[in-house]
Protein backbone atom coordinates (compact mmCIF):
# COMPACT_ATOMS: atom_id res chain seq x y z
CA UNK A 1 0.00 0.00 0.00
CA UNK A 2 1.45 3.39 -0.96
CA UNK A 3 1.86 5.75 1.99
CA UNK A 4 0.21 9.04 1.12
CA UNK A 5 1.59 12.36 2.23
CA UNK A 6 0.01 13.15 5.57
CA UNK A 7 1.43 16.53 6.49
CA UNK A 8 2.44 19.69 4.72
CA UNK A 9 4.08 22.74 6.26
CA UNK A 10 3.74 21.04 9.66
CA UNK A 11 -0.05 20.81 9.41
CA UNK A 12 -2.02 17.63 8.75
CA UNK A 13 -3.72 17.27 5.37
CA UNK A 14 -7.51 17.05 5.24
CA UNK A 15 -9.88 16.24 2.40
CA UNK A 16 -12.74 18.75 2.24
CA UNK A 17 -15.91 17.18 0.90
CA UNK A 18 -18.73 19.65 0.27
CA UNK A 19 -22.19 18.20 -0.19
CA UNK A 20 -25.60 19.74 -0.61
CA UNK A 21 -28.92 18.21 0.32
CA UNK A 22 -27.54 14.69 0.82
CA UNK A 23 -29.96 12.52 2.83
CA UNK A 24 -28.74 12.19 6.41
CA UNK A 25 -28.68 8.37 6.35
CA UNK A 26 -26.42 8.46 3.28
CA UNK A 27 -24.18 11.00 5.06
CA UNK A 28 -23.95 8.78 8.16
CA UNK A 29 -23.08 5.75 6.05
CA UNK A 30 -20.36 7.73 4.30
CA UNK A 31 -18.92 8.94 7.63
CA UNK A 32 -18.83 5.50 9.19
CA UNK A 33 -17.24 4.04 6.08
CA UNK A 34 -14.54 6.72 6.06
CA UNK A 35 -13.94 6.28 9.79
CA UNK A 36 -13.44 2.54 9.45
CA UNK A 37 -11.80 2.13 6.04
CA UNK A 38 -9.96 5.36 5.15
CA UNK A 39 -6.51 6.44 6.33
CA UNK A 40 -7.05 10.11 5.46
CA UNK A 41 -8.46 13.03 7.43
CA UNK A 42 -11.81 14.31 6.19
CA UNK A 43 -13.98 17.37 6.71
CA UNK A 44 -17.49 16.90 5.36
CA UNK A 45 -19.90 19.79 5.06
CA UNK A 46 -23.47 18.91 4.03
CA UNK A 47 -25.50 22.01 3.31
CA UNK A 48 -28.94 20.82 4.40
CA UNK A 49 -30.52 17.42 4.14
CA UNK A 50 -33.82 16.37 2.59
CA UNK A 51 -37.07 15.88 4.51
CA UNK A 52 -37.33 16.23 8.30
CA UNK A 53 -35.72 13.20 9.92
CA UNK A 54 -35.19 12.23 13.55
CA UNK A 55 -31.70 10.96 14.37
CA UNK A 56 -31.11 9.16 17.69
CA UNK A 57 -27.75 8.19 19.20
CA UNK A 58 -26.52 4.61 19.25
CA UNK A 59 -28.33 3.71 22.48
CA UNK A 60 -31.41 5.84 21.97
CA UNK A 61 -34.76 4.32 22.93
CA UNK A 62 -37.64 5.63 20.88
CA UNK A 63 -40.16 5.12 23.71
CA UNK A 64 -38.15 7.44 25.97
CA UNK A 65 -37.11 10.08 23.45
CA UNK A 66 -39.94 10.52 20.97
CA UNK A 67 -43.63 11.37 20.80
CA UNK A 68 -43.98 8.17 18.81
CA UNK A 69 -47.66 8.38 17.94
CA UNK A 70 -47.11 11.75 16.25
CA UNK A 71 -43.97 10.46 14.56
CA UNK A 72 -45.84 7.50 13.08
CA UNK A 73 -48.89 9.55 12.17
CA UNK A 74 -46.77 12.09 10.29
CA UNK A 75 -44.44 9.42 8.84
CA UNK A 76 -41.26 11.06 10.13
CA UNK A 77 -38.28 8.77 9.47
CA UNK A 78 -36.29 7.75 12.57
CA UNK A 79 -32.63 6.79 12.29
CA UNK A 80 -30.32 5.27 14.88
CA UNK A 81 -26.80 6.51 14.13
CA UNK A 82 -23.43 4.99 14.93
CA UNK A 83 -22.24 7.76 17.24
CA UNK A 84 -23.22 8.42 20.84
CA UNK A 85 -25.22 11.31 22.22
CA UNK A 86 -28.76 12.57 22.05
CA UNK A 87 -31.61 13.03 19.61
CA UNK A 88 -32.00 15.67 16.94
CA UNK A 89 -34.49 16.41 14.20
CA UNK A 90 -32.79 17.58 11.02
CA UNK A 91 -34.11 19.05 7.80
CA UNK A 92 -33.25 21.34 4.89
CA UNK A 93 -32.31 24.09 7.33
CA UNK A 94 -29.65 22.04 9.10
CA UNK A 95 -25.96 22.44 8.28
CA UNK A 96 -23.76 19.42 9.02
CA UNK A 97 -20.03 19.63 9.69
CA UNK A 98 -18.03 16.47 10.32
CA UNK A 99 -14.38 15.84 11.14
CA UNK A 100 -12.92 12.37 10.66
CA UNK A 101 -9.30 12.31 11.78
CA UNK A 102 -6.38 10.06 12.52
CA UNK A 103 -5.27 10.15 16.16
CA UNK A 104 -1.81 11.16 15.05
CA UNK A 105 -3.12 14.17 13.10
CA UNK A 106 -2.62 16.05 16.37
CA UNK A 107 -0.13 14.14 18.53
CA UNK A 108 -0.85 16.41 21.51
CA UNK A 109 -4.60 15.69 21.38
CA UNK A 110 -5.80 12.76 23.49
CA UNK A 111 -8.45 10.81 21.62
CA UNK A 112 -11.06 10.90 24.35
CA UNK A 113 -14.45 12.66 24.16
CA UNK A 114 -13.67 15.79 26.16
CA UNK A 115 -10.34 16.73 24.55
CA UNK A 116 -11.80 16.21 21.06
CA UNK A 117 -14.83 18.30 22.01
CA UNK A 118 -12.56 21.10 23.31
CA UNK A 119 -10.45 20.95 20.14
CA UNK A 120 -13.55 21.30 17.96
CA UNK A 121 -14.66 24.37 19.91
CA UNK A 122 -11.44 26.11 18.83
CA UNK A 123 -12.67 25.92 15.25
CA UNK A 124 -16.04 27.47 16.00
CA UNK A 125 -14.62 30.05 18.37
CA UNK A 126 -12.79 31.37 15.32
CA UNK A 127 -15.94 31.14 13.17
CA UNK A 128 -17.95 33.26 15.60
CA UNK A 129 -15.19 35.68 16.54
CA UNK A 130 -16.72 39.16 16.45
CA UNK A 131 -20.13 37.74 15.55
CA UNK A 132 -21.66 36.02 18.55
CA UNK A 133 -21.11 35.02 22.18
CA UNK A 134 -19.94 31.49 21.30
CA UNK A 135 -18.79 28.99 23.86
CA UNK A 136 -18.66 25.27 24.56
CA UNK A 137 -21.05 24.70 27.47
CA UNK A 138 -20.70 21.20 28.93
CA UNK A 139 -20.84 19.39 25.56
CA UNK A 140 -22.93 21.82 23.53
CA UNK A 141 -22.09 24.74 21.28
CA UNK A 142 -24.03 27.73 22.58
CA UNK A 143 -24.57 31.35 21.75
CA UNK A 144 -25.16 32.93 25.14
CA UNK A 145 -26.93 30.07 26.90
CA UNK A 146 -28.83 28.80 23.88
CA UNK A 147 -27.73 25.65 22.10
CA UNK A 148 -27.38 25.86 18.35
CA UNK A 149 -25.47 22.70 17.52
CA UNK A 150 -25.69 19.04 18.55
CA UNK A 151 -22.43 17.09 18.79
CA UNK A 152 -21.58 13.42 18.76
CA UNK A 153 -18.49 11.28 18.38
CA UNK A 154 -17.21 7.82 17.64
CA UNK A 155 -13.68 6.86 18.64
CA UNK A 156 -11.80 3.84 17.33
CA UNK A 157 -8.30 2.62 18.08
CA UNK A 158 -6.58 4.96 15.63
CA UNK A 159 -9.24 7.41 14.41
CA UNK A 160 -12.16 9.48 15.57
CA UNK A 161 -15.17 11.26 14.15
CA UNK A 162 -16.74 14.37 15.61
CA UNK A 163 -19.90 15.54 13.87
CA UNK A 164 -22.27 18.39 14.46
CA UNK A 165 -25.73 19.27 13.23
CA UNK A 166 -26.13 23.03 13.27
CA UNK A 167 -29.54 24.61 13.75
CA UNK A 168 -29.17 27.33 11.19
CA UNK A 169 -32.95 27.28 10.93
CA UNK A 170 -35.66 24.86 12.00
CA UNK A 171 -39.41 24.45 12.05
CA UNK A 172 -40.90 24.98 15.50
CA UNK A 173 -43.52 22.30 14.92
CA UNK A 174 -40.81 19.66 14.36
CA UNK A 175 -39.55 20.06 17.90
CA UNK A 176 -42.89 18.67 19.05
CA UNK A 177 -41.77 15.19 17.97
CA UNK A 178 -39.06 15.14 20.65
CA UNK A 179 -39.67 14.55 24.34
CA UNK A 180 -37.62 16.31 26.97
CA UNK A 181 -34.62 13.99 27.43
CA UNK A 182 -34.10 12.31 30.82
CA UNK A 183 -30.41 13.05 30.60
CA UNK A 184 -29.81 16.76 30.02
CA UNK A 185 -26.95 19.19 30.71
CA UNK A 186 -27.22 21.20 33.91
CA UNK A 187 -27.27 24.51 32.10
CA UNK A 188 -30.48 23.48 30.34
CA UNK A 189 -32.31 23.97 33.69
CA UNK A 190 -35.41 22.09 32.56
CA UNK A 191 -36.09 24.55 29.72
CA UNK A 192 -38.34 23.31 26.94
CA UNK A 193 -36.88 22.87 23.45
CA UNK A 194 -37.86 26.30 22.17
CA UNK A 195 -36.39 28.11 25.19
CA UNK A 196 -33.22 26.04 25.08
CA UNK A 197 -32.17 26.25 21.43
CA UNK A 198 -31.71 29.13 19.01
CA UNK A 199 -31.55 29.66 15.27
CA UNK A 200 -28.08 30.38 13.94
CA UNK A 201 -29.58 32.44 11.11
CA UNK A 202 -30.40 35.14 13.64
CA UNK A 203 -26.63 35.58 14.09
CA UNK A 204 -24.88 34.78 10.81
CA UNK A 205 -25.78 34.30 7.12
CA UNK A 206 -25.66 30.71 5.91
CA UNK A 207 -22.93 31.04 3.31
CA UNK A 208 -20.93 33.18 5.71
CA UNK A 209 -20.99 30.41 8.33
CA UNK A 210 -19.84 27.80 5.83
CA UNK A 211 -17.06 30.04 4.43
CA UNK A 212 -15.83 30.99 7.89
CA UNK A 213 -15.87 27.34 8.95
CA UNK A 214 -13.71 26.36 5.96
CA UNK A 215 -11.32 29.22 6.80
CA UNK A 216 -11.11 28.09 10.42
CA UNK A 217 -10.46 24.50 9.36
CA UNK A 218 -7.68 25.86 7.17
CA UNK A 219 -5.89 27.20 10.24
CA UNK A 220 -5.55 23.66 11.62
CA UNK A 221 -5.15 21.66 8.41
CA UNK A 222 -3.99 21.94 4.83
CA UNK A 223 -7.22 21.57 2.82
CA UNK A 224 -7.65 19.57 -0.36
CA UNK A 225 -10.98 19.55 -2.17
CA UNK A 226 -12.41 16.08 -2.63
CA UNK A 227 -15.46 14.56 -4.24
CA UNK A 228 -17.59 11.54 -3.41
CA UNK A 229 -15.64 9.40 -5.85
CA UNK A 230 -12.45 10.13 -3.90
CA UNK A 231 -14.10 8.76 -0.77
CA UNK A 232 -14.35 5.27 -2.29
CA UNK A 233 -11.58 2.74 -1.79
CA UNK A 234 -11.17 -1.04 -2.24
CA UNK A 235 -11.43 -1.45 1.55
CA UNK A 236 -14.78 0.30 1.63
CA UNK A 237 -16.52 -1.97 -0.88
CA UNK A 238 -17.48 -4.65 1.66
CA UNK A 239 -18.04 -2.34 4.61
CA UNK A 240 -21.49 -2.53 6.19
CA UNK A 241 -22.46 0.61 8.13
CA UNK A 242 -24.47 0.28 11.31
CA UNK A 243 -26.59 3.48 11.16
CA UNK A 244 -30.07 2.46 10.08
CA UNK A 245 -33.66 3.49 9.61
CA UNK A 246 -36.00 2.09 12.25
CA UNK A 247 -38.83 -0.01 10.86
CA UNK A 248 -42.47 0.88 11.50
CA UNK A 249 -42.83 -2.33 13.54
CA UNK A 250 -40.04 -1.15 15.83
CA UNK A 251 -41.76 2.19 16.39
CA UNK A 252 -45.07 0.45 17.08
CA UNK A 253 -43.34 -1.80 19.58
CA UNK A 254 -41.92 1.33 21.20
CA UNK A 255 -45.48 2.66 21.64
CA UNK A 256 -46.39 -0.56 23.41
CA UNK A 257 -43.34 -0.24 25.70
CA UNK A 258 -44.15 3.39 26.38
CA UNK A 259 -47.74 2.54 27.39
CA UNK A 260 -46.55 -0.37 29.54
CA UNK A 261 -44.10 1.94 31.26
CA UNK A 262 -46.83 4.50 31.97
CA UNK A 263 -49.14 1.78 33.28
CA UNK A 264 -46.43 0.52 35.65
CA UNK A 265 -45.77 4.02 36.90
CA UNK A 266 -49.48 4.65 37.46
CA UNK A 267 -50.00 1.42 39.40
CA UNK A 268 -46.86 1.70 41.55
CA UNK A 269 -47.71 2.02 45.25
CA UNK A 270 -47.56 5.62 46.47
CA UNK A 271 -44.82 6.41 49.00
CA UNK A 272 -46.28 7.07 52.47
CA UNK B 1 1.63 25.29 17.48
CA UNK B 2 1.63 22.65 20.17
CA UNK B 3 -1.85 21.93 21.48
CA UNK B 4 -2.11 21.49 25.22
CA UNK B 5 -5.58 20.14 25.80
CA UNK B 6 -7.29 19.80 29.11
CA UNK B 7 -7.74 16.14 29.96
CA UNK B 8 -10.48 14.90 32.23
CA UNK B 9 -7.99 13.30 34.61
CA UNK B 10 -6.68 16.75 35.51
CA UNK B 11 -9.89 17.41 37.40
CA UNK B 12 -9.33 14.21 39.34
CA UNK B 13 -5.64 14.76 39.86
CA UNK B 14 -5.89 14.37 43.60
CA UNK B 15 -8.13 11.30 43.52
CA UNK B 16 -6.56 8.08 44.63
CA UNK B 17 -8.63 5.04 43.75
CA UNK B 18 -8.90 2.34 46.32
CA UNK B 19 -11.14 0.10 44.23
CA UNK B 20 -8.78 -2.80 44.69
CA UNK B 21 -9.12 -2.69 48.46
CA UNK B 22 -12.75 -3.74 48.08
CA UNK B 23 -11.73 -6.42 45.67
CA UNK B 24 -13.48 -9.72 45.38
CA UNK B 25 -10.38 -10.92 43.53
CA UNK B 26 -7.93 -12.96 45.55
CA UNK B 27 -5.68 -10.43 47.28
CA UNK B 28 -4.23 -8.56 44.34
CA UNK B 29 -1.57 -6.05 45.30
CA UNK B 30 -2.27 -2.65 43.88
CA UNK B 31 0.10 0.10 42.99
CA UNK B 32 -0.59 3.78 43.25
CA UNK B 33 0.43 5.41 40.06
CA UNK B 34 1.57 8.96 39.78
CA UNK B 35 -1.17 9.44 37.19
CA UNK B 36 -3.65 8.69 40.01
CA UNK B 37 -5.47 5.92 38.20
CA UNK B 38 -5.43 2.50 39.79
CA UNK B 39 -3.30 -0.15 38.15
CA UNK B 40 -3.39 -3.70 39.50
CA UNK B 41 -0.48 -6.09 39.79
CA UNK B 42 -1.00 -9.46 38.21
CA UNK B 43 -2.94 -8.01 35.29
CA UNK B 44 -1.68 -7.34 31.77
CA UNK B 45 -2.44 -4.17 29.85
CA UNK B 46 -2.81 -3.10 26.23
CA UNK B 47 -1.72 0.32 24.96
CA UNK B 48 -5.37 0.94 24.07
CA UNK B 49 -6.15 0.78 27.82
CA UNK B 50 -7.77 -2.62 28.19
CA UNK B 51 -6.72 -5.09 30.89
CA UNK B 52 -6.66 -8.87 30.86
CA UNK B 53 -6.44 -11.27 33.83
CA UNK B 54 -5.44 -14.76 32.80
CA UNK B 55 -6.69 -17.43 35.17
CA UNK B 56 -6.26 -21.01 33.97
CA UNK B 57 -8.28 -21.71 30.82
CA UNK B 58 -10.09 -18.36 30.87
CA UNK B 59 -9.00 -14.74 30.58
CA UNK B 60 -11.16 -11.86 31.83
CA UNK B 61 -11.08 -8.56 29.96
CA UNK B 62 -12.19 -5.02 30.74
CA UNK B 63 -11.09 -1.40 30.42
CA UNK B 64 -8.70 0.23 32.86
CA UNK B 65 -9.34 2.83 35.51
CA UNK B 66 -7.36 5.31 33.37
CA UNK B 67 -9.70 4.67 30.45
CA UNK B 68 -12.94 4.96 32.41
CA UNK B 69 -11.71 8.15 34.04
CA UNK B 70 -10.96 9.77 30.67
CA UNK B 71 -14.15 8.52 29.03
CA UNK B 72 -16.52 9.86 31.67
CA UNK B 73 -19.80 8.34 32.79
CA UNK B 74 -20.51 5.17 30.80
CA UNK B 75 -24.18 5.01 29.81
CA UNK B 76 -24.29 2.09 27.40
CA UNK B 77 -22.18 -0.95 26.63
CA UNK B 78 -22.24 -3.06 23.48
CA UNK B 79 -20.79 -6.56 23.87
CA UNK B 80 -20.46 -9.61 21.62
CA UNK B 81 -22.34 -12.85 22.15
CA UNK B 82 -20.73 -15.89 23.70
CA UNK B 83 -19.17 -18.08 21.05
CA UNK B 84 -17.89 -15.16 18.93
CA UNK B 85 -14.18 -14.96 18.15
CA UNK B 86 -12.02 -12.03 19.22
CA UNK B 87 -8.67 -11.03 17.70
CA UNK B 88 -5.82 -9.30 19.48
CA UNK B 89 -5.94 -5.57 18.79
CA UNK B 90 -9.37 -5.63 17.13
CA UNK B 91 -12.60 -4.16 18.46
CA UNK B 92 -15.02 -6.53 20.19
CA UNK B 93 -17.51 -4.00 21.47
CA UNK B 94 -17.97 -0.42 22.51
CA UNK B 95 -18.92 1.85 25.38
CA UNK B 96 -20.95 5.03 25.15
CA UNK B 97 -20.01 7.92 27.39
CA UNK B 98 -20.92 11.59 27.20
CA UNK B 99 -21.66 11.92 23.48
CA UNK B 100 -19.18 9.34 22.21
CA UNK B 101 -19.03 5.67 21.39
CA UNK B 102 -15.55 4.29 21.94
CA UNK B 103 -14.32 0.95 20.64
CA UNK B 104 -13.06 -1.58 23.15
CA UNK B 105 -10.27 -3.73 21.72
CA UNK B 106 -9.34 -7.24 22.76
CA UNK B 107 -5.84 -7.60 24.24
CA UNK B 108 -5.75 -11.26 23.16
CA UNK B 109 -7.25 -13.60 20.59
CA UNK B 110 -9.71 -16.34 21.45
CA UNK B 111 -13.36 -17.23 21.83
CA UNK B 112 -15.85 -15.39 24.02
CA UNK B 113 -17.14 -17.79 26.66
CA UNK B 114 -19.02 -15.39 28.90
CA UNK B 115 -20.32 -11.84 28.76
CA UNK B 116 -21.05 -9.57 31.74
CA UNK B 117 -24.83 -9.23 31.37
CA UNK B 118 -25.02 -6.88 34.39
CA UNK B 119 -23.56 -4.13 32.20
CA UNK B 120 -26.76 -3.83 30.16
CA UNK B 121 -28.71 -2.64 33.21
CA UNK B 122 -25.80 -1.04 35.10
CA UNK B 123 -23.19 0.22 32.62
CA UNK B 124 -21.78 2.49 35.35
CA UNK B 125 -20.09 -0.55 36.90
CA UNK B 126 -17.32 0.15 34.42
CA UNK B 127 -16.75 3.49 36.15
CA UNK B 128 -17.17 2.37 39.76
CA UNK B 129 -15.44 -1.01 39.49
CA UNK B 130 -13.42 -1.25 36.27
CA UNK B 131 -11.33 -4.25 37.38
CA UNK B 132 -14.01 -6.23 39.21
CA UNK B 133 -17.76 -5.85 38.72
CA UNK B 134 -17.15 -3.89 35.49
CA UNK B 135 -15.43 -6.79 33.68
CA UNK B 136 -16.70 -7.07 30.12
CA UNK B 137 -15.98 -10.48 28.58
CA UNK B 138 -14.30 -13.76 29.43
CA UNK B 139 -12.32 -15.39 26.67
CA UNK B 140 -10.77 -18.79 26.06
CA UNK B 141 -7.36 -17.72 24.71
CA UNK B 142 -6.34 -19.26 21.39
CA UNK B 143 -2.72 -18.13 21.71
CA UNK B 144 -1.65 -17.56 25.34
CA UNK B 145 1.79 -16.37 24.20
CA UNK B 146 0.08 -13.12 23.13
CA UNK B 147 0.03 -12.17 26.81
CA UNK B 148 3.78 -11.73 26.69
CA UNK B 149 3.41 -8.85 24.27
CA UNK B 150 1.28 -6.89 26.76
CA UNK B 151 2.47 -4.50 29.48
CA UNK B 152 2.75 -5.36 33.15
CA UNK B 153 1.56 -3.03 35.90
CA UNK B 154 4.71 -0.95 36.19
CA UNK B 155 5.12 -0.57 32.46
CA UNK B 156 1.46 0.40 32.02
CA UNK B 157 1.66 2.92 34.86
CA UNK B 158 4.61 4.59 33.14
CA UNK B 159 2.75 4.45 29.81
CA UNK B 160 -0.24 6.31 31.33
CA UNK B 161 1.99 8.91 32.97
CA UNK B 162 3.82 9.59 29.72
CA UNK B 163 0.59 9.75 27.75
CA UNK B 164 -1.01 12.21 30.16
CA UNK B 165 2.17 14.29 30.45
CA UNK B 166 2.43 14.75 26.71
CA UNK B 167 -1.10 16.16 26.41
Amino acid sequence: MAVSQTRSMGLPLINLLRLRGVPILQQLHLEERLLRTSYDNWCIINDGTTKPTIVMGVSGKAEELLEIESVIRDEIPVIRRFTGGGTVIVDQGTIFVTFICNKDAFPDLQSYPQPIMSWSSLIYKKVFQGIGDFSLRENDYVLGNHKFGGNAQSITKNRWVHHTSFLWDYQTSNMGYLKLPKRAPEYRQARGHLDFICRMKDHIPRSNFIDRTIDAVGSHFVLTSADLEASQSPLSLNFEPSSRLLKREELEEAIFKSRARRACAASAPQAS
Amino acid sequence: MALRMWASSTANALKISTAASKSGLVSPAFSLSRCFSTVLEGFKYANSHEWVKHDGPVATIGITDHAQDHLGEVVFVELPEAGKPVTQGDSFGSVESVKATSDVNSPISGEVVEVNTKLSETPGLINTSPYEDGWMIKVKPSNPSELESLMGAKEYTKFCEEEDASH
